[in-house]
């Protein structure tokens, strides 16, 4: 379908070519007009193509959203997102009827008043009702845009902390993405870059008994309908945490703490699910399967289907790789979420485990307090199993 | 452009009676006539506009095709394109590159610095700038520092490729992308004498305009192309510095170990001994000058534009004190809506509340701007000229960049689309294709004023009709991919299948892309080959009323041969009849400034 656009395009060029050409042939005769400034045939001409152009605009418009009004995100999957949506849609809406209406006036008037020689322009310098009407209507509508926008936004940006949401730390590097869940005490250990060495790459400050209960995990999950605060650390430039489908961004500078807080409302499974999705990854695969037919004719390896997860994108310009930065996101009910995070080995036990290990070439447990190793082990010597792994993952990934 | 002999560009005085021969290098390099600094402004802009472009069909072609082999990448790029693959650095680095020059060395010192230096003397009256000297600086300053710019692009390590906005600590540090070592300090030190060239400039225009007005030439009787320069100019003048404090800083802290911007970083196994720093600061700075910097852009081609329109439809412009007070309102706004580029930059929102009203209120003025527009051509008698369509082209796509400012400025909608190609579609409507617009608008009029011929007009239908196709056809589609959640500055998409049936679009818009660069060839052809075989012109073509057209065609030096002309009123008279419905001058559908009021006419208050 999307040939019909570039048909439409080709088909308006084609026209023009064809029109010039034809001025080209008038314009050879020998009596022709060569002062090159435009004569009635001119402004006819071209008052006619502003008429074609504002009906090209008005195609196009429709088109655009037609074909790829499809394109706008799923059903926004937080709390505050569907108050994003809402007020996007008024915003389009007030937008494309004022579009509508100026350019179906400049390029009608450009065509109704196209010059004449025998015509005469009339001399209409100023008009301060008319002035006044058009400053006023500005003024309204925006005015209620302003507080409805505001409204909505000190809704999403004031965290509400009665709620006592769920602390994640959302950790940026070059070029991927780390997540810190605050464990029972819902308080993150203190972090800086200076503490980072071998395991611990998030710098956590091994000192600070909060961090000893935390997790540090390479894939989000939240639990569906629980709050959720997510404080954003870099650790060297700075990224941007998007999450188009929760309507969510901020940036994430080195040297400093930011936050975002929402509420997911749609898991994964269920977003999956959806109608929408449904369709959407049916369109995507058959993409990918047309490519594949020429990675196959090309003996080279073969997309694999697509299935939907949510996803966490770097949205900031932030070095080469700046296009593949990206987290998955499971979004899952409270039971799921809670046995999976059981799973996973708190920051003081992977520190416990490293400082065991002793075949490491550069020792550096000389630091280690013995009384955290102690209570780490305590806690969570059920998990020695799945630390070791993740250890090895994490120090992997570092590459 | 005859060697007619020329007085020292310092006088200003009415008697020209020591004449002395100019030599090749005073005339056409080292020259200090306004005109001519104008011309060199026009095709040093013209020649990076070129590159600006080709760079950006070389990674519209990547983004459409992604990672694969193209012979014009290998024939281009070298050793940044492999078996003619395109390397995720270049593009980055070509995006950046892109951005800046076609803001600032383009848009900026091309736009406003030709058509500034060409018609402040011209139409106010005057035989040249305050300082011919210092505008002379201006421009070599400007050569320099695009030469280099461009001399960036053959460094070891490749050109600057933060993105035109230079956020530290990215641009700060060459561990974090190879582009920010010499070719991010070339960048730094072309922009601080850009800075300088363009404070010299903006200085001079504002002398100029103030003390230099012939007499009868009030600020009121100004054409509105005067005040748009004179108003950029002073919001040059306010933000430029601020750009210049912000690269200072960071060449400080890239080459001397300070922490303005930098803080707690451990990058490539070791950490940084920076603390204290903030980028956020450095965003405040950037923003500060970076957007008055749109408006530094837009405002001449909107000046241009009214000039344009209303000589064009033979008619007044419609609202021309509304007009000026808008565009004083822009300038003063513009000052204080910086923050609406870092909504989501871990600013306290309360600012980005502000940050908002102020925004939005800055439609307002740009709404009464277009409405003007429309009703100045409500009942006028449209001449087609090249010119008017690149001015009515520049409305409409004024128009809907602008409407999509309105999402993009409020603080709640750009969390999600911010930085997205929604905000790429947003600010090439807005800003590069409708400072384009004004910058052919401008060239198409005034090019029989500098070089004495005509630019052929079928070729400008053509240029403008395909452009004016393309152009929506490369930034329409933009804005769905953007919404649906495509950042900009991606090398490719593919890592997420979940884009993968954007793809075609992309496609569409690089087709369109490249369709529309080609055209501009069009352009380069007629305007080079008009500069020496075009039709001659003749003193007035377009009938227009402002003081450059009472100049002779051949340039002279000083500009009037004889007296500057006094001005009479004010530069819209066009059709303007007496009461029994006569033109005031029989025949003739305009008043040129020059003329006194006329017996019977009625003196009106603009």
């Amino acid at each position: 379908m999307t040939v019909f656009l570039v048909i439409i395009v080709l088909a308006l060029l084609a026209v023009t070519g064809w029109q010039i050409s034809k001025i080209f042939d008038l314009s050879k005769r020998p009596d022709a007009d060569t002062s090159q400034i435009a004569n009635d045939k001119d402004n006819r001409l071209n008052g006619i193509l502003m008429l074609a152009f504002v009906i090209f605009l008005y195609v196009i418009t429709i088109y655009c959203f037609w074909e790829y009004g499809r394109f706008y995100l799923p059903e926004a999957a937080s709390e505050h997102g569907s108050e994003y949506d809402t007020l996007m849609f008024v915003s389009i809406a007030i937008i494309m009827v004022v579009q509508v209406i100026t350019q179906g006036l400049l390029h009608f008037f450009a065509y109704k008043y196209k010059g004449e020689k025998t015509k005469k322009a009339l001399f209409y310098a100023d008009n301060d009702k008319l002035e006044f009407i058009w400053t006023i209507i500005p003024v309204i509508t925006l005015a209620g845009l302003i507080i409805y926008g505001l409204f909505t936004w000190s809704d999403i940006m004031n965290v509400n902390t009665e709620e006592d949401p769920m602390i994640v730390e959302v950790y940026a590097y070059q070029f991927a993405w780390r997540a810190r869940y605050a464990g029972e005490d819902n308080t993150l250990g203190k972090a800086n870059v200076r503490f980072i060495e071998g395991v611990n790459q998030l710098g956590v400050d091994e000192s600070d008994s909060y961090g000893k209960d935390d997790k540090i995990v390479t894939e989000l999950h939240l639990p569906v309908n629980k709050p959720v605060l997510f404080k954003f650390r870099s650790q060297d430039v700075l990224h941007s945490a998007y999450f188009p489908f929760f309507r969510a961004q901020m940036n994430v500078v080195p040297g400093m703490i930011t936050q975002f807080g929402f509420t997911p409302t749609i898991t994964s499974e269920e977003m999956r699910q959806s109608e929408y999705m449904v369709e959407k990854v049916k369109s995507v695969n058959e993409e990918r399967n047309e490519r594949n037919e020429v990675l196959q004719a090309q003996g080279e390896p073969t997309l694999d289907p697509y299935e939907f997860e949510y996803f966490l994108l770097c949205n900031k310009i932030c070095g080469q790789a700046h296009y593949n930065m990206q987290m998955k996101i499971v979004v899952e009910s409270e039971e799921d979420f809670n046995a999976w995070l059981e799973e996973q080995p708190t920051f003081g036990s992977v520190m416990a485990d490293q400082s065991q290990d002793a075949d490491r070439p550069e020792d550096s447990s000389g630091s280690e307090d013995p009384a955290s190793e102690e209570d780490a082990e305590g806690e969570d010597n059920t998990n020695n199993q799945s630390q070791e792994s993740d250890a090895v993952a994490v120090v992997e990934n570092n590459n | 452009m005859s060697a007619i002999a020329n007085a020292p560009a310092h006088d200003h005085h009415d008697d020209h009676g020591h004449h002395h021969k100019e030599t090749f290098i005073t005339k056409y390099i080292f020259s200090q006539d306004h005109k001519m600094i104008a011309k060199q402004y026009l095709i040093t802009g013209l020649i990076m506009g070129i590159i600006g472009i080709a760079m950006s069909i070389l990674f519209r072609i990547q983004l459409a095709w992604p990672e694969q082999s193209f012979w014009i990448f290998e024939a281009l790029l070298g050793k940044w394109a492999p078996d003619g693959v395109m390397t995720p650095s270049i593009y980055l680095a070509l995006v950046t590159i892109h951005g800046t020059i076609m803001v600032f060395f383009v848009l900026t010192a091309g736009l406003s610095g030709t058509f500034s230096n060409l018609l402040i003397p011209l139409q106010i009256g005057a035989r040249d700038m305050a300082s011919g000297f210092l505008n002379m600086v201006s421009y070599w300053l400007f050569f320099l520092s695009s030469v280099i710019m461009i001399s960036s692009l053959f460094v070891e390590a490749g050109p600057a490729s933060a993105g035109w906005t230079i956020y530290p600590p990215l641009s700060a540090l060459p561990q974090a992308i190879g582009g920010s070592g010499m070719g991010m300090t070339l960048w730094l030190v072309s922009m601080a004498i850009f800075i300088a060239s363009s404070l010299l400039g903006s200085l001079n225009y504002i002398v100029t305009v103030i003390n230099l007005r012939t007499e009868g030439m009030s600020m009121t009787r100004l054409p509105l192309t005067i005040w748009a320069f004179f108003v950029t100019a002073i919001i040059g003048v306010v933000s430029f510095p601020v750009l210049l404090s912000a690269a200072l800083l960071l060449i400080m802290d890239r080459s001397f170990g300070t922490s303005f911007f930098l803080s707690d970083i451990f990058i490539q196994g070791e950490v940084l001994s920076h603390q204290g720093g903030s980028p956020v600061l450095f965003e405040h700075l950037f923003w500060f000058l970076g957007h008055p910097e749109v408006y530094i852009v837009i405002l001449p081609a909107l000046g241009i534009t009214s000039e344009i329109i209303a000589t064009n439809s033979r008619k007044p412009i419609f609202g021309y004190r509304a007009m000026v007070a808008s565009i004083l309102a822009i300038a003063f706004l513009s000052t204080i809506v910086w923050g609406h580029h870092m909504f989501v930059s871990g600013m306290n929102p309360f600012l980005g509340s502000v940050f908002t009203f102020t925004t939005l209120l800055i439609a307002i003025p740009s709404a009464v701007k277009a409405f003007n527009y429309i009703t100045t051509l409500w009942k006028g008698n449209l001449q087609m000229n090249p010119a008017m369509l690149f001015s009515i082209g520049l409305v409409s796509t004024f128009i809907t960049g602008g409407l999509t400012g309105i999402i993009l400025g409020d603080s709640t909608l750009d969390i999600n689309v911010h930085d997205t190609y929604f905000v790429v579609a947003h600010f090439h409507l807005v800003m590069g294709i409708s400072a384009l617009y004004g910058l052919f608008a401008g060239v198409y009029h005034w090019f029989p004023k500098m070089f004495g011929r005509m630019l052929n007009k079928n070729l400008g239908y053509v240029h403008f009709w395909v452009t004016a196709v393309g152009a929506y056809g490369i930034f329409f589609p933009m804005h769905f991919i953007g919404i649906a959640g495509l950042p900009r500055r991606y090398y490719t998409n593919t890592e997420f299948p979940y884009f993968d049936d954007y793809a075609d679009v992309n496609v569409i818009i690089t087709v369109a892309a490249i369709i529309t660069a080609a055209v501009q060839l069009v352009f380069l052809y007629n305007f080079f080959a008009s500069i020496f075989y075009g039709k001659k012109a003749v003193q007035n073509p377009w009938r227009s009323n402002t003081l450059e057209w009472t100049t002779p065609v051949e340039h002279i030096h000083g500009n009037w041969p004889g007296a500057i002309p006094s001005v009479y009123r004010w530069a819209y008279d066009y059709s303007k009849t007496n009461e029994d419905g006569e033109y005031v001058i029989k025949g003739q559908d305009f008043v040129p400034q020059t003329v006194p009021l006329q017996d019977k006419e009625e003196e009106l208050n603009h």
